[in-house]
C-alpha cells in the first residue's frame, strides 16, 4: 500500500491489517509515555485546503506520537489563496522534504491527482475530499464498531472482521464522504449496511452500491442493528429544497428522544450510536441520545488517533522498505 | 501508405514546379467506391476519370487512398480573439487542415464574444489570412452570451463574414421566450440557431454525467434530463415558429429518441455528435484526470451505442468536433477546477473510422455525408461538401484507411494538449488535404497555406 485514497481499494486483509495495527497503537496511547520512535526523522505534511480542526489535530497527534516531524499547511492565508496551483503547492512540499502528505480538499479526487500524477513521490493520505471519501474516518468507525462487537462477545478484537454486523447509516448520504467510505469498508469487512435518507439526499446510482436503501428510519431500526451512524445534516440544505424544514427532517430522519426510547428495549441493549462529528444537536440527533452511554462519539475521536497512527506507520514504513 | 512521386515531392514547397496550379491525384477511391484520377486545376476539379498527366501538373499517387470532399466542422473553438494562449485562428486552422478539414465554424465564445459584425469580421479575416481552411464565424445569439437580449444577428449575417449559424455554445439559451425569438428572427437571414442544450438549474455545479460513476466519485452530476428537456422544448418551438434548429453535441440516448420523433414529424431539426461521445464513457472519469472533463459530459455505454446507431441511420446528421483546446494549467489541477473540453480536429476522422466504419455501421459515402455534405448544408457553405465531380470546387481530403498511428498531443498542430485519445492507436491517416485546389497538407504534413493568404497579409 503506497497511498490511502479510498476504502474501495482495500481488501479485507488490508483493512484488518490496519485495524490490528491500530490496536497496537491504541496500546501505546494507553501508556504513560505515548510515543513511539517509528517515524523519527520523517516528515508528515498536513495539507488542509478546507478547515477541519478536528481531523487536522487528530492527524497531527498521530504523527507526533510516531515521532515524525509535522508541518501544518493551511491553504487559507497561504500562497494558495494567491492562486498557486495544487501542483505547485505539492511540489513545494516535496522540495521541503515531505515523506507523506495528508490532504483535505473540497474537490473530490484531489488526493487521487496528487497520488497518480508524477507531481510528487510522497505517500498520500486522503483526509477527506469533497463528497468523495474520508477513508480514515471509516477506518476509525470500523475500529470502534469492531471493539464494541468484541466486547459484547467477550473476545479480543484483533484479527476479527465485521461479518454479520448490521449498521444503519442515516442522513445526508448524497453529500457525505463518510457514508461512501463506510459503505465500501464496512461491507468489505462483512457487515450489512442500510442507508436511510430522504430520497433527495441519496445519489442517483445508489442502487448499485452493496447495501440496502430505505426512506423509513423506523423500519430500518426495527431490526435492532448493532450500530446506528447519524450523519451531520446542514440546515442550509433546506434552502435548496432537499427537505421542507429542519423540523420535518428531525421528525422523519432524526434520532430524537422519542425514537431513542427504543434503545431502552431488550432488542437494542447492544446497539451503539456513532457520529463522525461535528453533531448538530436537535437536528439529526437529540442531546439525550448524543450524551447517552450508547454514544461512541468520544471513543471514535480517541480511536481516530490510533487508526491514523496505523495508517501513517504502514504507509511510511512500507515506503522505507522499498527504497 | 502513399508513395509520392518525384513530382509530388517537388511540390512540397508549395506550388508545382512549373508554377502551374495543377495536381493530378492518381487512383483514389472516390468516397470508398470506384477508383479514378482527379485533375485539380485553378481551384476546381477539372476532370475525373482515367487521366494522362498533363504537362506541368504535379502528380500525387493516391493508390489505396480514399477521396472525400473536404471535411466541414460545424463546431470548433478557435479561442481567438482573447485566449490566444489556448489557440489561435492560425494554429487551430492548421490543426483543421491536418485533420482533413477545409472549413470550420468558429464558435462565438471568444473574448470579446463574437456578437457584433466587428468581431465576426475580425475572425473571418484572420481565417483568410491564415489560409488553411475556410473559417466561418458563428455569431452569438445573445449579447455577451448573457442570455438576456438578442445580439445584432442581422448585422453579422450581412457582414463580410456572412454568418448563418448563431449559437451561444457553452451556454444554453435557456429562456424559452428568447429562444423562440431567436429561432424566429434568424429566418430573415436563412440562419440557424445551434443550441447548447443544457438546462442551467439542473446542472448547477455539475462535473460529470449523473449516474453510477458520479455516485461513487462524489462528483456533482449532470443529468441526461437537463439536455433532453431543452431539446424537447426547442424542437417544439422550432415546429411552432417554422424555423431551423441545430442541436449541438447530442450526448444521450434519450436525446436521440426526441430528435428521431421530431424528424418524423417533419420538424427542421439537425443534430450533431462529437467523436468523443461516439467512443468514450464516464468510466474514464474514475481516475479523476481532467482530460476527460467535457461539456456535455461523457455518458454511458448505452448512450454511446444509441449515438452510433443514430449517426448511422441519419437521426444525427453530422459529426462536429467541439474542438476545445485549453492551456495545460487548466487541466493539470483538481477535477472541479479544470476547464471543460477536449481537442478533436486532428483525431475526428480517425475516431469516426474506428467507431463507425470499422464497426460496420457506416460506409465512407455516409462518412462524407456526416462530415462534409450535411455540415456544409447546415452552415450554408456553397463551396463545401460538394460532389467529387468535374467543375466542382476542389475541397478534398485523401485518407489512407490502412494506416495506424498513436496519438501524441505534443506532436499535434493545435496548441491544446488535451486530447482524450492520447496514447491510443487510431486507424486512418489524412495524407493530403486540398483547399480550393491548393494542397494544405501533403504526405501527412502541413504543406503551405492557400496563396491568397499571402495576399491578405499584405
Amino acid at each position: 500500500m503506497k497511498h490511502l485514497l479510498s476504502t474501495r481499494d482495500l481488501t479485507p486483509g488490508d483493512a484488518i491489517e490496519i485495524l490490528d495495527t491500530a490496536e497496537e497503537m491504541a496500546a501505546v496511547n494507553d501508556r504513560e509515555v505515548r510515543k513511539l520512535p517509528a517515524l523519527r526523522g520523517r516528515t508528515v505534511v498536513n495539507l488542509f485546503f478546507e478547515d477541519s480542526t478536528r481531523t487536522r489535530i487528530s492527524f497531527e497527534a498521530a504523527a507526533k506520537r510516531l515521532s515524525a516531524d509535522v508541518i501544518n499547511f493551511a491553504a487559507k492565508g497561504s500562497s494558495v489563496s494567491k492562486g498557486e496551483s495544487l501542483k505547485d503547492t505539492a511540489q513545494t512540499l516535496e522540495a521541503i522534504g515531505a515523506d507523506a502528505v495528508v490532504i483535505r480538499h473540497s474537490a473530490a479526487g484531489a488526493p487521487h491527482r496528487l497520488a497518480m500524477t508524477d507531481w510528487i513521490q510522497a505517500a498520500v493520505v486522503n483526509a477527506g475530499d469533497g463528497t468523495h471519501e474520508h477513508p480514515t474516518q471509516a477506518l476509525l468507525d470500523a475500529f470502534t464498531l469492531r471493539r464494541h462487537l468484541a466486547r459484547v462477545s467477550g473476545i479480543a478484537s484483533a484479527g476479527t472482521d465485521l461479518a454479520g454486523a448490521r449498521v444503519v447509516i442515516v442522513g445526508d448520504i448524497l453529500h457525505s464522504r463518510v457514508a461512501r467510505s463506510n459503505v465500501w469498508l464496512l461491507t468489505t469487512l462483512g457487515a450489512h449496511v442500510t442507508l436511510v435518507a430522504p430520497p433527495t439526499l441519496l445519489p442517483i446510482g445508489v442502487e448499485h452500491w452493496p447495501c440496502e436503501v430505505s426512506y423509513d428510519l423506523d423500519a430500518a431500526l426495527g431490526e435492532a442493528p448493532d450500530a446506528v451512524m447519524m450523519l451531520r445534516v446542514q440546515a442550509e440544505r433546506m434552502n435548496a429544497s432537499y427537505f421542507p424544514s429542519t423540523a420535518e427532517y428531525s421528525r422523519l430522519w432524526g434520532l430524537g428522544d422519542e425514537r431513542f426510547e427504543r434503545f431502552g428495549t431488550p432488542a437494542f441493549k447492544d446497539t451503539v450510536i456513532l457520529h463522525p462529528g461535528p453533531m448538530v444537536r436537535g437536528l439529526e440527533i437529540s442531546s439525550t441520545a448524543a450524551d447517552s452511554d450508547r454514544s461512541q462519539v468520544l471513543r471514535q475521536v480517541a480511536n481516530g488517533v490510533s487508526v491514523r497512527m496505523a495508517v501513517l506507520y504502514l504507509l511510511m514504513s512500507a515506503k522505507e522498505s522499498t527504497r | 501508405m502513399t508513395t509520392p512521386s518525384p513530382a509530388s515531392k517537388a511540390s512540397a514547397s508549395g506550388a508545382p514546379a512549373s508554377g502551374r496550379d495543377a495536381y493530378l491525384v492518381r487512383g483514389a477511391s472516390l468516397c470508398g467506391g470506384e477508383r479514378a484520377d482527379l485533375l485539380i486545376e485553378d481551384g476546381r476539379i477539372a476532370e475525373v476519370g482515367a487521366i494522362a498527366a498533363p504537362a506541368g501538373a504535379a502528380v500525387v499517387d493516391a493508390d489505396g487512398l480514399i477521396a472525400l470532399p473536404g471535411l466541414v466542422d460545424v463546431h470548433t473553438h478557435l479561442r481567438e480573439p482573447g485566449r490566444e494562449d489556448a489557440e489561435t485562428v492560425e494554429t487551430g486552422s492548421r490543426a483543421a487542415a491536418l485533420g482533413g478539414y477545409t472549413a470550420v465554424h468558429a464558435m462565438a465564445n471568444s473574448m470579446p464574444v463574437a456578437d457584433t459584425a466587428g468581431v465576426v469580421e475580425q475572425v473571418h479575416r484572420l481565417g483568410r489570412r491564415a489560409g488553411w481552411v475556410d473559417v466561418r464565424p458563428v455569431g452569438a445569439v445573445t449579447v455577451g452570451l448573457a442570455g438576456e437580449r438578442l445580439a445584432e444577428i442581422g448585422a453579422m449575417a450581412g457582414s463580410a463574414a456572412q454568418v448563418r449559424m448563431f449559437s451561444d455554445d457553452g451556454i444554453c439559451v435557456h429562456d424559452p421566450v428568447l429562444m423562440r425569438r431567436a429561432l424566429e428572427y434568424v429566418k430573415a437571414f436563412d440562419g440557424v440557431v445551434a443550441q447548447h442544450a443544457q438546462e442551467p438549474r439542473l446542472t448547477a455545479g455539475a462535473q460529470m454525467n449523473e449516474g453510477v460513476v458520479s455516485a461513487m466519485l462524489g462528483l456533482p452530476g449532470w443529468p441526461a434530463v437537463a439536455e433532453e428537456s431543452i431539446i424537447a422544448r426547442d424542437v417544439l418551438l422550432a415546429q411552432h415558429v417554422g424555423s431551423r434548429l441545430h442541436v449541438c453535441h447530442v450526448s444521450t440516448a434519450g436525446s436521440v429518441e426526441i430528435i428521431r420523433w421530431a424528424k418524423s414529424r417533419g420538424i427542421a431539426v439537425t443534430a450533431e455528435v462529437t467523436p468523443h461521445h461516439l467512443w468514450l464513457t464516464d468510466e474514464l472519469v474514475r481516475g479523476y484526470d481532467p482530460v476527460f472533463k467535457v461539456n456535455p459530459p461523457l455518458r454511458t455505454q448505452e448512450d454511446v451505442d444509441a449515438l452510433r446507431t443514430a449517426l448511422a441511420d441519419g437521426t444525427i446528421d453530422v459529426v462536429g468536433t467541439d474542438h476545445a483546446p485549453h492551456p495545460s494549467e487548466h487541466k493539470e489541477c483538481e477535477w472541479a477546477q479544470a476547464a471543460m473540453g477536449m481537442t478533436g480536429l486532428e483525431t475526428a476522422l480517425s475516431v469516426v473510422q474506428h467507431t463507425m466504419v470499422e464497426s460496420g455501421l457506416m460506409d465512407w459515402r455516409r462518412v462524407a455525408e456526416a462530415m462534409s455534405v450535411r455540415p456544409a448544408g447546415i452552415g450554408r457553405l456553397e463551396d463545401q461538401g460538394r460532389p467529387l465531380a468535374a467543375g466542382e470546387p476542389a475541397n478534398l481530403v485523401f485518407v489512407d484507411p490502412a494506416a495506424r498511428w498513436t496519438v501524441d498531443p505534443a506532436k499535434q498542430a493545435t496548441k491544446g494538449r488535451n486530447s482524450p485519445f492520447a496514447g491510443r492507436e487510431l486507424p486512418g491517416r489524412v495524407v493530403a488535404t486540398f483547399f480550393r485546389g491548393h494542397p494544405t497538407v501533403l504526405d501527412g504534413a502541413l504543406n503551405a497555406p492557400h496563396p491568397s493568404a499571402a495576399v491578405m497579409a499584405q
